[in-house]
């Protein structure tokens, strides 16, 4: 079956899922249950039951400290539920260090972009892809054990950074990109290892409205290809235009989810913002631009973003 | 004023065992922090590992690519010991543990109680354990003269030692020189940056820096081996200077560069002596004392080492377009 | 010597001479330091043609002894006369390897002093080319016959320590290992375990204080400072200035003390650090800095204050006996202070304004400043407030070890950060709890461990406790997302 024919099924698929949190899909691709964290006595995340359908690209929406970017880290082993399991394409991921769960093709992205600012826009690209053998430190003092495979991820770096349009920057640092060309580079660089599944971590945050249509494009571009996409946003305009499916947090728990028009109508929802209201990104960008107290809030959420010091075991 | 003099005695420290000794545990140092972005505050602790492991092994008996092998040994041990419980904690956890326990080390081998195996804080002297080293020397017993510059061919601080010792320093940078340019060296850039991005792209973060740290190391470990085969194993004299003294000569050369560590211990050795010179000669004696001038050296060390971080951060031969964006 | 020392003190011990005990340790780190720290110094640098013969007469617990002729005579050379100079340090050159002989004029010893080891001289030194061999000549002050009973008259310790001018690299930093203070040790009518732990939580506070300073520029800007040992040496020399030059009473002495470390605090932020901050330099850049702040201050007490140590209050204080232990009145009074002024700090930081706008910046700069905390003069007042501590702290260290040195603070750096990092980096009472275990692990070691290993002790208890809980005693486990 082509690409298109597989998204168009995946999609309708979703048509007769029953509008409730933690409903079942019938191709899930990822499967939460009962995932927990608290810190301090506060339950960041209390995720009952959630699946996202392959194929399609689904939202994570809910207003600030809703636990989005915590389940994130959950899921991508950036730091580790107090209960919970989890499972990536039919393969439990509960207690599988992030580099594991990078390899096993759910890839993700942050939402304060880590281009690797003082290396080249394609030494970004190539560090994404896999299984390079010059990456083992005896080998990597032979070379022709590696140059064939370097040749080829470059080729592949560069038709990615051609659809990017970053090709002509491509020897520039990457810290010598604008903030939107550095998410550009990160959503790309994530497509270097051919993921399953792509998770964005607000993706629009800090991007120029110029370029927002182009990164959208982008995004529904990863989908039409076979990608399956979840991303956090706050953005609502862009919610609704891009995704197929959206889940609403808050309080750390699912309390809606539903296709996108559905949602955005829903009382719980409405509630949810409104419970926080100060918080509430009606999708204006100005707002970003205030600069003050929310660089300070942007500040604080990567203070936190930090990983816990203990996540990686011994190889 | 005797300049001919002056230049002599620069240019002998330039080339000695010190120089080399510094270049070696530099470039194992740039290995850490300028390739990796691991802060090791205990690369002293590496150099008087190798050189306890070198001499002791010896005065066991052992030949002496045994003795080299036992050096190295004992710095991957040490890195391993280090690293695995402290690499997946935040940075700066690493560099107390590395200082805290590198001064252990130099704590234990100075210590009483271990005075029949490391000699204590008198340590062991040069006679105990030079000798299997100047034996494999395939030059006759003599003293040559290059240039300005008279040494015993095979004896302690000697011809033989100068041109293992560089040799060593020319190929620990080719060996850089090649990682730096392979993937591996990509990935322990993209750690230094980011490791969390790297982690996310499906790198095993926690095995590459324990693998940097070993490396680097090693080559603090050689250094420490050439540090001693031209003195003495003393504990007090590998001890936290030392590690600030190479911290200056990388930064001095340049982090992250391939020759960088090397032209910063040439200019350090150089410039240290040069000073203490040249003040000895236009200072009289009755003003300052010998160790008096000594100390000024050692201040102007200080003062470099902070006036380079604020007036020129990427050293002598770095990049200034990569410095100056702002890595967080 | 430190064999000997250590034999000593069990004599010591025995017959109950604690004041004895003092000046051995001192005159054990005396020894230390004279030995390695001053090896590049010497005037004789020995190459493959030349050995140097170095030697070195001290006086324990006092210093040095300047102007003691030496004659050095063998291996069929005229005999060479020397005096010793004013670091008690006098040099041979030699051209010849073999056994010499090192004759002290004990006429020309200071008034009242004797040799320690009269049957050590003449004494035999055995010098090889290109190598520096020492000999270290002990004088007792007068009336210090006892020691000489005590000592073992097979005083190996006082030969050929090794003297190695190639152990060149800035070594300003040997000997002071073993500092010791007369509260740890047992007199007759004390419990040796509760004299340990007395003298293990004086220790222990008098650290925190010194220790505090650190973890408030820690909390509040991130920078790990290097060079805070030396802001504690300050206290300690500006004391010894105040009271041994200057003749001014000793709480003046430790006013101006407390002073000049707030002044320098200012001073180092306001054109090193601040400037540092607004170009945007990296932390661990900065932490360089500090390094090299340190190597520079070191270096420059060094030059003025050379290596001898600098008691601020000459004599031995009176003791006095407390149930079973005994401390020193000046014990007391520091531990008074160090106590009150910490209290002093914590109603500070819980209380007022200023210590919660502090507490803010160190939560979350980003957000304090975005409350309108002026952050920039937050951490101004944290950098004088700390330097001044760690001053403070270091006039009160010297007074209970009863003496400074220009490398005083720096060997108490890592025990500092010991403390701090086993209390939970950035957290002001986690900092007074990792000092107190340090404190008490440091004393309490040496029932189990040889003397010279007791900082040894407290760094393994650092690296074991971050094995365990990364965030230390007292710190928060981070929040992620």
């Amino acid at each position: 079956m082509p690409v298109d024919e597989v998204v168009q099924q995946a999609r309708r698929d979703l048509a007769p899922v029953p509008r409730v949190p933690g409903a079942p899909k019938a191709d899930a691709l990822l499967v939460a249950d009962g995932v927990r964290r608290s810190f301090g006595g506060v339950n960041a995340v209390d995720v009952e039951h959630l699946e996202v359908q392959r194929h399609v690209i689904t939202a994570l929406i809910g207003p600030n400290g809703a636990g989005k970017t915590t389940f994130f880290n959950l899921m991508t082993g950036f730091d580790k539920p107090d209960a919970g399991r989890w499972d990536f394409d039919g393969t439990s991921l509960a207690g599988v260090t992030a580099s594991r769960v990078a390899k096993t093709g759910m890839v993700r992205t942050f939402q304060l972009t880590k281009a690797l600012a003082r290396m080249t826009v394609l030494d970004n690209m190539r560090l994404g892809a896999r299984s390079q053998p010059g990456e083992g430190l005896f080998t990597a003092l032979v070379k022709p054990l590696w140059a064939p495979r370097e040749r080829e991820i470059t080729d592949k770096a560069m038709s990615l950074l051609e659809r990017f349009k970053l090709d002509t920057k491509k020897d520039d640092f990457a810290g010598e990109l604008s903030g939107g060309q550095r998410k550009l580079l990160e959503m790309a660089r994530a497509l270097m290892s051919d993921p399953t599944l792509v998770m964005l971590d607000e993706p629009m945050a800090g991007v120029n409205p110029a370029l927002t249509q182009s990164l959208l494009g982008h995004i529904t571009d990863l989908r039409d290809t076979g990608t399956t996409v979840l991303f956090v946003e706050h953005d609502m305009h862009m919610v609704r235009h891009i995704s197929d499916w959206v889940v609403v947090m808050a309080q750390g728990r699912v309390v809606a989810e539903g296709p996108p028009s559905e949602v955005m109508a829903d009382q719980a929802v409405i509630d949810a913002y409104l419970g926080a209201h100060h918080d509430m990104d009606l999708g204006d960008d100005a707002l970003l631009d205030e600069g003050g107290v929310i660089d300070a809030e942007a500040d604080a959420e990567a203070a936190a973003e930090v990983p816990t010091p203990t996540e990686e075991k011994a190889p | 004023m005797d300049f001919g003099q002056l230049a002599t005695n620069v240019l002998t420290e330039m080339l000695g065992p010190t120089a080399i000794a510094y270049a070696l545990a530099a470039i194992g140092l740039n290995i850490h922090f300028g390739l990796t972005g691991l802060i090791n505050m205990g690369q002293a602790g590496f150099m008087l590992l190798g050189a306890y492991g070198f001499a002791i092994s010896t005065i066991q008996g052992a030949p002496v690519w045994l003795a080299f092998l036992v050096a190295v040994a004992a710095a991957v041990v040490f890195a391993l010991l280090l690293g695995l419980p402290t690499l997946k904690l935040r940075g700066d956890y690493l560099a107390i543990v590395t200082i805290a326990a590198a001064e252990i080390v130099r704590m234990i081998g100075r210590s009483t109680a271990l005075t029949e195996v490391t000699g204590g804080a008198e340590g062991l002297t040069g006679n105990s354990f030079k000798a299997t080293f100047q034996d494999a020397s395939p030059f006759p017993d003599d003293r040559w003269t290059l240039g300005p510059i008279t040494l015993a061919t095979n004896a302690s601080n000697s011809w033989w030692l100068r041109i293992v010792g560089w040799g060593l320093v020319l190929l620990a940078c080719l060996f850089v020189w090649r990682l730096v340019r392979s993937p591996w060296g990509r990935v322990l850039k993209g750690i230094r940056e980011d490791e969390d991005a790297v982690r996310a792209l499906g790198k095993n973060v926690y095995g590459y820096k324990l693998q940097a740290l070993v490396l680097g190391g090693i080559f603090g470990a050689l250094g420490g081996v050439v540090f001693v085969l031209a003195s003495s194993v003393q504990a007090d004299s590998l001890g936290r200077p030392v590690t600030f003294n190479t911290w200056t000569i990388l930064l001095l050369g340049g982090a992250a560069t391939v020759l960088g560590p090397v032209l910063g211990s040439l200019l350090f050795w150089a410039a240290l002596v040069f000073v203490r010179g040249f003040l000895r000669g236009v200072i009289p004696p009755d003003t300052l004392s010998v160790q008096q001038i000594e100390q000024i050296g050692w201040v102007l060390v200080g003062l470099t080492l902070m006036a380079l971080i604020v007036f020129r951060p990427q050293g002598i031969l770095g990049d200034k377009k990569e410095l100056a964006i702002n890595a967080r | 010597m430190r064999a000997v020392a250590c034999r000593d003190r069990s004599v010591a011990l025995r017959r109950g001479a604690g004041g004895l005990l003092l000046t051995l340790l001192t005159a054990l780190s005396t020894l230390g330091v004279v030995g390695p720290a001053h090896a590049a110094t010497a005037p004789c640098s020995p190459d493959d043609a030349t050995a140097c013969l170095n030697v070195t007469v001290t006086v324990p617990g006092t210093g040095p002894a300047a102007g003691v002729g030496l004659t050095v005579a063998g291996q069929g050379a005229a005999p060479v006369q020397v005096t010793t100079d004013d670091a008690g340090k006098a040099s041979v050159a030699l051209t010849a390897a073999g056994d010499y002989t090192v004759t002290v004029d004990e006429a020309t010893l200071p008034a009242g002093t004797t040799l320690k080891d009269p049957a050590a001289n003449p004494a035999t030194v055995t010098v090889a080319l290109g190598r520096a061999a020492g000999r270290i000549v002990q004088v007792l002050p007068p009336g210090a016959d006892g020691a000489v009973e005590a000592s073992p008259t097979d005083d190996t310790g006082a030969t050929a320590t090794p003297d190695d001018a190639d152990a060149a690299g800035g070594e300003a930093e040997a000997g002071a290992e073993a500092e010791s203070s007369a509260e740890a040790s047992a007199a007759p009518g004390t419990n040796r375990y509760a004299q340990l732990l007395l003298a293990g939580t004086v220790f222990g506070l008098l650290l925190a204080l010194a220790s505090l300073g650190a973890n408030l520029i820690y909390g509040t800007t991130g920078l790990s400072n290097f060079a805070h040992g030396e802001l504690v040496t300050l206290g300690g020399m500006v004391a010894f200035l105040a009271v041994q030059r200057a003749h001014l009473p000793l709480w003046l002495a430790i006013i101006l003390a407390t002073a000049a470390g707030a002044l320098l605090g200012w001073f180092l932020n306001r054109f090193l650090f601040r400037p540092l901050r607004r170009r945007g330099v990296g932390i661990t850049q900065q932490m360089i800095v500090t390094i090299g702040l340190s190597l520079a201050l070191v270096s420059a007490y060094l030059f003025f204050f050379s290596a001898q140590p600098r008691p601020v209050v000459s004599g031995i204080s009176q003791r006095m006996q407390l149930g079973p232990v005994q401390i020193s009145a000046q014990s007391l009074v520091s531990v008074s202070i160090a106590v009150a002024v910490l209290a002093l700090v914590a109603f500070v930081l819980a209380r007022t304004r200023t210590g919660r706008a502090t507490r803010a910046v160190s939560d979350n700069p980003a957000l304090a400043a975005a409350t309108g905390i002026k952050v920039e003069s937050v951490i101004s007042q944290v950098w004088v407030v700390s330097a001044a501590l760690a001053s403070l702290g270091g006039v009160l260290l010297s007074l209970y070890l009863n003496t400074t040195r220009f490398n005083f603070g720096s060997t108490l750096l890592l025990l500092m950060f010991a403390a701090i990092t086993l209390g939970g980096l950035g957290s002001p009472l986690g900092a007074v709890i990792g000092a107190l275990v340090i404190g008490l692990v440091v004393e309490l070691s040496t029932l189990v461990l040889p003397n010279d290993m007791r900082y040894a002790s407290a760094l393994v208890i650092l690296i074991l406790v971050l094995l365990v809980r990364p965030q230390g005693i007292l710190g928060r486990a981070e929040r992620i997302g």
